[in-house]
């Protein structure tokens, strides 16, 4: 097991820099995540970190249609706030395991 | 960029047919591309142009004749006849759409909106559409534009460039 270091806590991360443990993470872990993927984070930014992981822990699958539902942004936004694999990118931000649904 | 990166970049996916699995199996694969950051082309040819007219793309059909992987509900192979019993096209494909939603899988419509909202693009085969009488104000409007093959070729070109045909 892997461990990373941001804001001066020590966490448990896979070997792609995913959180072991979601309960670990905290917003000021999450803007030093998003500086490693060359990213600011914004209000939205957060507004959406916080929608992913309320998804993740209640028990349901992450994809690409429920973002677009949630309410906060569009997918196109969506896509321009995470750029390049945003689902991947914002829930790595967001401390929680990669999502695996194929939508 | 290394010699070893030997990552895919660009696909250009063709679909030519127009049930629903067909269909679906090219618009998962284009929106996959361009949620891993991929660019992604969809060109739609014959009766996968089905998927792009617009009173049509909601309505697709799973085909029921000649289908032996068909299976009834409780997992027994369905007879190959009774996919001439009228309305099992309809239930059936019904069937489908519903099991597809319960996982989240958009209706054609939603799910090309998901893909061109990501940067995916879409055209259509300039040969198919003269051959149906179809014209752009007959297709989705996310539709890029009636291309040939050869303006195809043009754009799926590229390093880490792949074509793949459904």
């Amino acid at each position: 097991m892997a461990q990373k270091t941001y804001a001066g806590v020590t966490v448990d991360v896979n070997d792609e820099g995913y959180f072991n443990d979601p309960s670990q993470w905290t917003k000021e872990i999450a803007a030093e995540i998003a500086k490693e993927e060359g990213l600011s984070l914004t209000d939205k930014h957060y507004e959406m970190l916080e929608y992913l992981r309320n998804k993740f822990n209640s028990g349901e699958q992450l994809t690409i249609r429920g973002i677009n539902k949630s309410g906060i942004v569009d997918v196109k936004t969506f896509y321009q706030m995470f750029p390049g694999a945003p689902l991947k990118k914002s829930t790595k931000i967001a401390g929680i395991p990669k999502p695996t649904s194929c939508v | 960029m290394s010699d070893n990166d030997h990552r895919i970049k660009k696909v250009s996916i063709i679909c030519a047919k127009g049930t629903i699995e067909d269909v679906y199996a090219s618009l998962v694969m284009g929106n996959g591309a361009v949620m891993e950051g991929m660019e992604a082309n969809l060109f739609f040819t014959f009766f996968g142009l089905e998927a792009v007219i617009k009173n049509r793309m909601d309505n697709l059909h799973t085909g029921v004749v000649g289908n032996p992987a068909m299976r009834l509900p409780g997992g027994m192979r369905m007879p190959t006849w009774m996919g001439i019993i009228p309305g099992m096209e309809a239930m059936v494909s019904g069937m489908m759409k519903k099991e597809m939603d319960k996982l989240d899988v958009p209706p054609v419509s939603e799910f090309i909106e998901l893909f061109v909202a990501g940067g995916g693009n879409l055209y259509a085969c300039k040969l198919a559409a003269d051959m149906f009488k179809l014209k752009k104000e007959d297709l989705s409007e996310h539709v890029t534009g009636i291309i040939t093959v050869g303006e195809f070729y043009e754009l799926a070109g590229g390093e880490g460039s792949q074509i793949i045909f459904t």
